[in-house]
């Protein structure tokens, strides 16, 4: 039953399996949809779709299989304009209702859908409260507001529930994300980042079960408890990373990976630190990268010893004279005595666990015009900001460089 | 369409939409649990208490935090206090049963009649605890290892479980639940829930204040959006209050009850005023960088 409806859906990219198809399956043969195609688009709905992103695209699946509006009479923003300016909503009187019904009687879904098409490509301009065009308020079949028994609603709000064209609407479209990467990939990926160690401070809540018992029995078999510490992740990590214009297209990316690293609370400490595609003497406390809220990158050196574990989050693209050049800033105003990569270095030199994650494929890195990347992929071990990439990186960060 | 079927109606201090009383009817028919997200303030846990009031069962509320463990719903041995029995002997500790508490899930299963368990904030919880506890959702039953007994639900529980969105939650346990999200109110639902609060409510005063929350809620920036338990409070605040209806669209009274956040009263507040000069909202706030 639907069995293409399925495959439909996983075409539009909707992640269905067989476990909940089956479910619907079983829901349909208790007579959930009670027979109604409403009915049969919540109930399909609730069971097969997890989550608010994918409505969307259940909603075009939906339309299609069922109804294929969508694929002809693609409503324009400009029939959608017209609606915007309604009439108040149509009051109903005996007369009109009895011409209606007649209507109603006489009405064939494929006959509604070609006249909507043909009045489509008619109509030029805003018509309201007639009972022809797509307009709003009238009673014709088309726009909204108005009263038609089996009319299609055109945007609006429904004020009078005749038509199952729901998912027409697509209500969701704003919902959809189109996302390969979700932040809870990242935090697994994260996870395995992790040394534990019972030396740290904290209440002494947990029973140490072993030295109990030797206890236990030294002390004649009389009880005596003895507590200790649980053990916890000893992993310090510090995020650098690159809040440069050229980042834009990544911005979505890179804030999965720093969601993903705030709400994993494992660490002993977390700290995230911006730079404007090379970091110098100064390191900024906020992506906006201003003077006032920065640091001395000599400070931070200072501050910060050497088993916290470095990662660097930037696309390494630059010109090259801001990678080797005395004043090769790229900030207007200011300037630089060391060349970038000499404080890359300085880094990677005083935290040996160190990565460099970048959200540019690694296809491009080799290609001529990645020159920086290159130069900084010897300084740094490099990986592509993907959950391949930053689980190897983790793996990677365990070990000395 | 069968006896048991499109049950729950909404009761009369809560509103239900129609997808979400199909979506409820579903889950309790197929035996499923209903996993409900949604924005902050939109009655999520609410939802648990209005179906266990409307279909007059009992309600079992498992409050999930950060630290709480899947075994913890389950059952908790309590080894220390047996230990320390075992010293002064005035107990038969041969007897394991009485050092087995059950969580809330045990609770559920073990009642005599069906209850209504709501699983609230589940995202709150550590990445795993879903996983946890799948096999328990599925087949409603689990075993005591220490007494060799296996509780077995006598009654199917109706489980609501909900979410912020705060984690992303693992397929395997998605695939199980029966979804619905929970969509913000549109402003004549809005009307009836408030009405349903508060009845003797002036209508010019509850639409100037309809009006003054959706502009609010329209504004970009805002770290937190207000939500429909903080209008249902400024309402109040603002009939309690005396003011006049004029006045709450021009100048936001009691704005403390709708915004908790200090940047966001600012950003209000800096708007209501360019509103006022007719100036362009959005001016000065972001900063543009060179490439």
């Amino acid at each position: 039953m639907f069995i293409n409806f399925f495959y439909l859906l996983k075409r539009e990219g909707v992640p269905v399996s067989i476990t909940e198809w089956m479910t619907l399956m079983e829901a349909l043969s208790k007579g959930m949809a009670a027979s109604s195609l409403t009915s049969f688009y919540y109930l399909a709905r609730a069971i097969l779709v997890k989550s608010e992103t994918n409505f969307d695209k259940y909603d075009l699946a939906f339309s299609k299989y069922f109804q294929g509006i969508e694929t002809p009479a693609q409503i324009s923003d400009q029939v959608l304009n017209w609606l915007e300016n309604s009439l108040p909503p149509l009051d109903m009187n005996i007369d009109l209702e009895e011409r209606l019904k007649y209507q109603l009687e006489n009405l064939d879904l494929n006959e509604l859908k070609k006249t909507f098409e043909e009045r489509l490509k008619e109509q030029k301009a805003e018509h309201h409260g007639g009972s022809k065009w797509v307009g709003t308020g009238g009673t014709s079949p088309f726009g909204h507001s108005g009263y038609h028994p089996g009319g299609i609603r055109v945007g609006g709000a429904s004020l009078r529930r005749s038509a199952v064209k729901v998912a027409g609407e697509r209500k969701y479209y704003e919902f959809r994300g189109d996302e390969t990467l979700g932040v809870r990939q990242f935090e697994v990926a994260l996870r395995k980042l992790r040394q534990f160690t019972t030396r740290l401070e904290g209440p002494k809540d947990l029973l140490d079960l072993d030295t109990t018992i030797s206890e236990t029995c030294n002390n004649a078999g009389k009880l005596k408890l003895v507590w200790t510490r649980p053990s916890k992740n000893s992993v310090k990590v510090i995020l650098l990373m690159d809040s440069g214009g050229s980042m834009g297209p990544y911005y979505r990316l890179c804030n999965q990976l720093f969601t993903a690293v705030n709400k994993t609370t494992q660490f002993k400490s977390m700290e995230i630190y911006y730079f404007h595609n090379c970091v110098y003497d100064q390191l900024y406390l906020t992506p906006t990268c201003r003077q006032s809220e920065s640091i001395k990158t000599e400070e931070f050196l200072r501050t910060h010893n050497s088993d916290h574990k470095l990662i660097f989050v930037g696309d390494a693209t630059m010109a090259p004279s801001e990678l080797t050049e005395v004043n090769g800033i790229i900030d207007w105003g200011m300037t630089n005595d060391e060349p970038g990569l000499t404080w890359l270095e300085r880094l990677a030199h005083h935290f040996p666990h160190n990565v460099w994650l970048n959200p540019v494929a690694e296809t491009y890195w080799e290609s001529s015009s990645s020159y920086t990347i290159q130069l900084i992929k010897k300084v740094f071990p490099m990986f592509e900001l993907t959950v391949d990439g930053l689980e190897q990186a983790v793996k990677k960060l365990k070990v000395r460089q | 369409m069968t006896t048991n079927f499109s049950r729950f109606e909404g009761t009369e201090d809560y509103i239900v939409s129609e997808d979400l009383r199909n979506s409820v009817n579903v889950a309790v028919a197929l035996s499923k649990p209903l996993l409900l997200k949604g924005e902050p303030g939109t009655g999520k846990t609410l939802l648990a208490q209005s179906i266990a009031k409307a279909l007059g069962l009992q309600l079992i509320i498992w409050n999930i935090k950060s630290t709480t463990k899947a075994q913890d719903g389950l059952y908790v041995y309590d080894t220390v206090q047996r230990l320390y029995d075992t010293q002064f002997g005035n107990k038969d500790v041969s007897d394991i049963k009485q050092y087995i508490k059950l969580g809330k899930l045990g609770e559920a299963f073990t009642s005599e009649q069906q209850v209504v368990l709501l699983i609230d904030e589940i995202d709150k919880a550590d990445l795993e605890f879903p996983n946890d506890l799948l096999w328990e959702l599925d087949v409603m039953n689990f075993h005591i290892p220490e007494t060799s007994e296996t509780i077995t639900a006598k009654n199917r529980p109706i489980v609501i479980i909900t979410s912020n969105a705060e984690k992303e939650l693992p397929d395997p346990f998605l695939r199980r639940c029966i979804f619905h999200y929970i969509s913000f109110p549109e402003a004549d639902m809005m009307e009836q829930i408030i009405k349903v609060h508060y009845p003797d409510l002036e209508n010019t005063l509850l639409n100037e204040a309809l009006k003054a929350f959706y502009w609010i809620r329209s504004q970009h920036n805002l770290h937190k959006k207000p939500s429909t338990s903080e209008l249902l409070d400024w309402v109040q605040a603002l009939s309690a209050g005396g003011i006049s209806p004029d006045h709450i669209y021009q100048e936001l009274p009691f704005l403390g009850t709708l915004l908790k956040k200090n940047q966001d009263f600012d950003t209000i507040l800096r708007r209501v005023h360019n509103r006022g000069t007719g100036e362009n909202q959005q001016t000065g706030t972001r900063i543009f960088r060179n490439w």
